[in-house]
């Protein structure tokens, strides 16, 4: 059996800034599993740029971004195993694996952390009717195949979800030759980042049609052409709305759902809202030694928020191994108010924070020029003007603990009209 | 000429290829698609009915009552997964209760065994997850659940590595009678045959009447389903129906063989040109939600990973009709196998080896037919020294290709190299099932199609989804220098 003390699963940004910030922090038994063939995850087929604007002021693109941390990890001769699986998690944190290699491996981790990413969500998870034939993808395989495998998916695309994934594509089609006749969104704004909206449909004259969504699908063995409607506050298709657009290709961008199947071979408590592990401001889960970072929380739409919350992780786990961690006393918790939807971490145990405490969350609708408001129990620690929030946007309050007066209580975060 | 040809490749088809190549004869299974169980056989509810549904003295009753006994033994030699877990017929008020015993007296004197009427509490028991609202069941202990192509597909192969011939992708142009037998003209040219079993499932009038006196239609029936994750897999642990009614046996939900959970079908009788229309629509999918409710409103549909529609046979007889034409010697209809089709299949196939050995006054046994086929591997279900010893043996079995399922390359390469050979991405996950899983393919395809590509001697362009004119790719992106076009471009320019 091998041991290590702290094991990192999954090779993308999350998984190389934990790794990298464990082994800086003097832990030098670190291994880190991949099950994709290289580093770097999703980022490798994200050739677009706008990568690092936080992280390193300046934007690169997916694969340049995540080269720089496998350089470190390389650096800091970090271990890593390639097309390796991870089939099971215990509690007790022994990890069972796959490769070609070392055949299948029981691996005993002082402490574990998970940071598998997201998968998309389906066509078949949001139901839409019609046939089934070939033409049909989710917005991240069509860029798996176009941007790594050097494979065109078509040439007439109709793309559903105006998620970051989505409208990316639709200018990475176009770019191609192909003839994007419109992104369509269910709700009435677009869940991606304005910046993207602005390069990828503005900038190549295709439209966004709010209040739609697909309602039929039509091909026996490719894809002919979809139906789309304009749909009512209730989300549903209003009749006699009804308009057929030809196309070859239907990309789907409607969301990602966190990878928690491992979690929850390990009993990791998982929040129905997030779809991702409850976690503290150590970014440990219900289960002691077994952390969490990166989108298999929940889905960030920065990588350079998911470096810095993952490092988080990755010195705690340093920390846990080498038990400078403090346990369950002085836990609050982190409460969403109005309008917001969650809030991570979860809990906080005050004394583990070192200086600052950040908070990230997402709000419920789009909302203007209103304050966000933190309270401490009842009183209120902190407020913020914003001209803009939308649910697409993911929002960071940091509080400094040593700069409030009192004990700390639960945290509320909520969104207040501006004057209130 | 062929002793026998088949015409389609679904269960009953493969079913009476495997049962015939027990037999020293020349045949021929012919298909219109490029993969076996493409049709009806791939889209229905997977279930093994116990038998007490169908009217007595209806073939439906009797071949299903015979079919469903001989499922332990054929799965088992086919290595085909198949559990016999029971079935409930729930009621839920006394009307309810007095159908359930009329089922109950139905199955007595179809000769099913095993049954029993249970009171609410036995049901909760069994089934805490049903509604409150049920009041008792009819519990059928003989019914299962199986993989209906999984089957289809073993029984070809094994009929395949007995003798019998596959034509994939020839459609039954027409049939002219010969003296002695038919002249089948195919996609690929023509054949003949002694004997014709005409297996075509929806277009099995179509195929009679090239030949026959029309004497039935097949009206397709659609009906839409919910698979459900593996997560939702043990939502119940038996195959639920509620009463039946004049369109079929209802809503029903039940666990599948590989864990996950089924909720369908409704019923629509679609006009006679509407025979390849599986689409699923949002009334249909709504009807099947609706009406699952009443089996329980904890129904997890929000762990619903893919909807889909199949098409039932639909006889306007009323019943199977099986047996040599009476305008035609020698030309054998297996048509209108709606269900119980699936159920009564192997006794279908006996049924038919017995009416053409009475047709040619009997044929002679092989000696070295081969019952059995070889194992499949199923990595997932392995032991952790079993796992550790494949992968030392054959280290594709070390690399997982589709990480919802745990299914491994070495999986997917002997899925692509048996007899009757995956070819296309659907084959491949009708037989090993990457792709069945929660991400449908999302992560996986792109690699299976690889495989494909690779095994095949292919280009990754030219593997398709499925059927013919499913293609996934359309051509090589702009790759500035490496690309031909762009070559030849700044070759002419420099030139100029």
């Amino acid at each position: 059996m091998l041991q290590y003390d702290i094991v990192v699963i999954g090779g993308g940004p999350a998984g190389l800034a934990a790794a990298i910030a464990a082994k800086k922090n003097g832990v030098d038994s670190v291994l880190l599993i991949e099950r994709d063939r290289e580093l770097g995850g999703i980022l490798q087929q994200c050739i677009h740029n706008g990568f690092g604007l936080h992280e390193f002021g300046e934007e690169l693109t997916g694969p340049e971004y995540a080269d720089r941390f496998i350089k470190e990890l390389k650096e800091l001769n970090i271990e890593y195993k390639l097309n390796t699986m991870v089939l099971d998690i215990s509690e007790n944190r022994y990890i069972s694996a796959i490769n070609t290699e070392d055949g299948f491996m029981t691996i005993k981790a002082k402490a574990i952390v998970l940071a598998m990413g997201c998968r998309e969500r389906t066509r078949g998870a949001i139901k839409i009717p019609g046939a089934r034939p070939a033409g049909i993808f989710t917005a991240g395989t069509a860029q798996r195949y176009i941007n790594m495998e050097g494979y065109m998916v078509g040439k007439k695309a109709v793309i559903l979800g105006s998620g970051d994934i989505g409208l990316i594509m639709a200018r990475r089609l176009t770019l191609e030759g192909a003839e994007v006749k419109a992104v369509v969104e269910l709700m009435p704004y677009s869940s991606g980042l304005t910046r993207n909206i602005v390069q990828c449909l503005d900038d190549f004259n295709i439209p966004l049609l709010l209040n739609h969504t697909v309602i039929d699908i039509e091909g026996k063995d490719r894809l002919k052409g979809v139906t789309i409607a304009k749909v009512d506050e209730n989300r549903k298709p209003i009749s006699g709305t009804e308009k057929y657009y030809e196309c070859d290709t239907l990309l789907l961008s409607v969301g990602l759902i966190p990878e928690n199947e491992l979690s929850r071979s390990a009993n990791v408590k998982i929040d129905p809202v997030t779809g991702g592990p409850i976690v503290n401001e150590s970014m440990e889960t219900s289960v002691k030694g077994i952390f969490a970072c990166g989108n298999v929380v929940h889905v960030h739409d920065l990588v350079d928020y998911v470096t810095a919350e993952s490092r988080r992780a990755g010195y705690n786990a340093s920390k846990f191994v080498k038990g400078e961690l403090y346990e369950e006393k002085d836990t609050i918790k982190t409460n969403p108010g109005e309008g917001i939807r969650y809030i991570v971490p979860h809990m906080v145990r005050v004394k583990n924070v070192e200086d600052s405490l950040e908070l990230f969350m997402r709000v419920k609708d789009v909302y203007t020029n209103v304050k966000m408001r933190v309270k401490s129990g009842e009183n209120i620690i902190k407020e913020m003007k914003k001209r803009h929030l939308a649910p697409g946007e993911m929002e960071k309050v940091k509080l400094n603990l040593k700069k409030i007066e009192g004990k700390l209580d639960d945290i509320t975060v909520e969104i207040v009209k501006e004057g209130a | 000429m062929y002793d026998v040809a088949i015409i389609g490749a679904g269960i009953t088809g493969t079913f009476i290829a495997r049962e015939l190549s027990r037999y020293k004869l020349k045949v021929v299974l012919i298909e219109k698609d490029n993969d076996v169980a493409n049709g009806s056989t791939k889209a229905n509810s997977a279930i093994v009915h116990a038998g007490y549904d169908a009217k007595p003295g209806t073939n439906m009753a009797k071949f299903n009552a015979m079919g469903n006994p001989m499922f332990d033994k054929v799965c088992e030699e086919l290595d085909v997964p198949f559990k016999r877990i029971g079935s409930f017929v729930v009621a839920f008020d006394d009307e309810d209760m007095k159908t359930v015993k009329q089922l109950y007296e139905r199955g007595i004197k179809n000769g099913i065994p095993k049954m029993e009427i249970i009171n609410k509490e036995q049901v909760k028991k069994l089934e805490p997850n049903l509604s409150d609202n049920v009041v008792g069941a009819l519990y059928a202990k003989t019914a299962g659940i199986v993989g209906p192509w999984e089957l289809a597909i073993a029984l070809a192969e094994n009929a395949v590595e007995n003798g019998v011939e596959l034509k994939l992708n020839n459609e039954v142009l027409n049939i002219e009678k010969l003296d002695d037998g038919y002249k089948i003209f195919i996609t690929e040219g023509v054949i003949e045959s002694k004997y014709v079993v005409n297996c075509a499932g929806v277009y099995a009038d179509k195929i009679n009447n090239m030949v026959a006196e029309p004497s039935f239609k097949i009206i397709p029936r659609r009906g839409e389903y919910y698979l459900l994750d593996k997560t939702a897999g043990d939502f119940v642990n038996k195959v639920i129906f509620q009463c039946p009614t004049k369109m079929g046996k209802g809503v029903l939900v039940a666990p599948t063989v590989h864990g996950n959970a089924l909720i369908g079908p409704n019923a629509e009788d679609l006009d006679l040109n509407s025979k390849d229309s599986t689409e699923t629509t949002s009334d249909g999918l709504n009807f099947v939600q609706e009406s699952a409710r009443r089996i329980s409103d904890k129904i997890p549909f929000n762990e619903v990973i893919r909807t889909f529609a199949g098409l039932r046979a639909e006889p306007d007889t009323g019943d199977f009709i099986i047996g040599e034409s009476e305008t035609a010697k020698g030309f054998i209809n297996v048509a209108g196998i709606k269900s119980p089709g699936l159920s009564a299949s192997p006794a279908i196939a006996k049924h038919v080896v017995e009416i053409i050995e009475d047709l040619n006054d009997g044929f002679e046994e092989k000696e070295d037919f081969n019952p059995t086929r070889k194992k499949v591997i199923r990595f997932n279900e392995l032991s952790d020294e079993e796992k550790n010893e494949l992968i030392k043996k054959d280290p594709r079995y070390g690399r997982i290709i589709c990480r919802c399922e745990h299914i491994t390359e070495g999986e997917i390469v002997d899925a692509i190299h048996r007899k009757v050979g995956a070819t296309t991405v659907d084959g491949v996950k009708k037989r090993v099932r990457p792709g069945s899983g929660r991400c449908q393919g999302g992560f996986c395809q792109p690699r299976v199609m690889e495989i494909l590509a690779r095994e095949l001697g292919k280009d990754m362009e030219e593997i398709l989804k499925d059927n013919r004119g499913s293609y996934i790719l359309t051509g090589k992106t702009n790759k500035g220098y490496d690309n031909k076009s762009a070559k030849e471009l700044i070759a002419t320019s420099v030139e100029e």
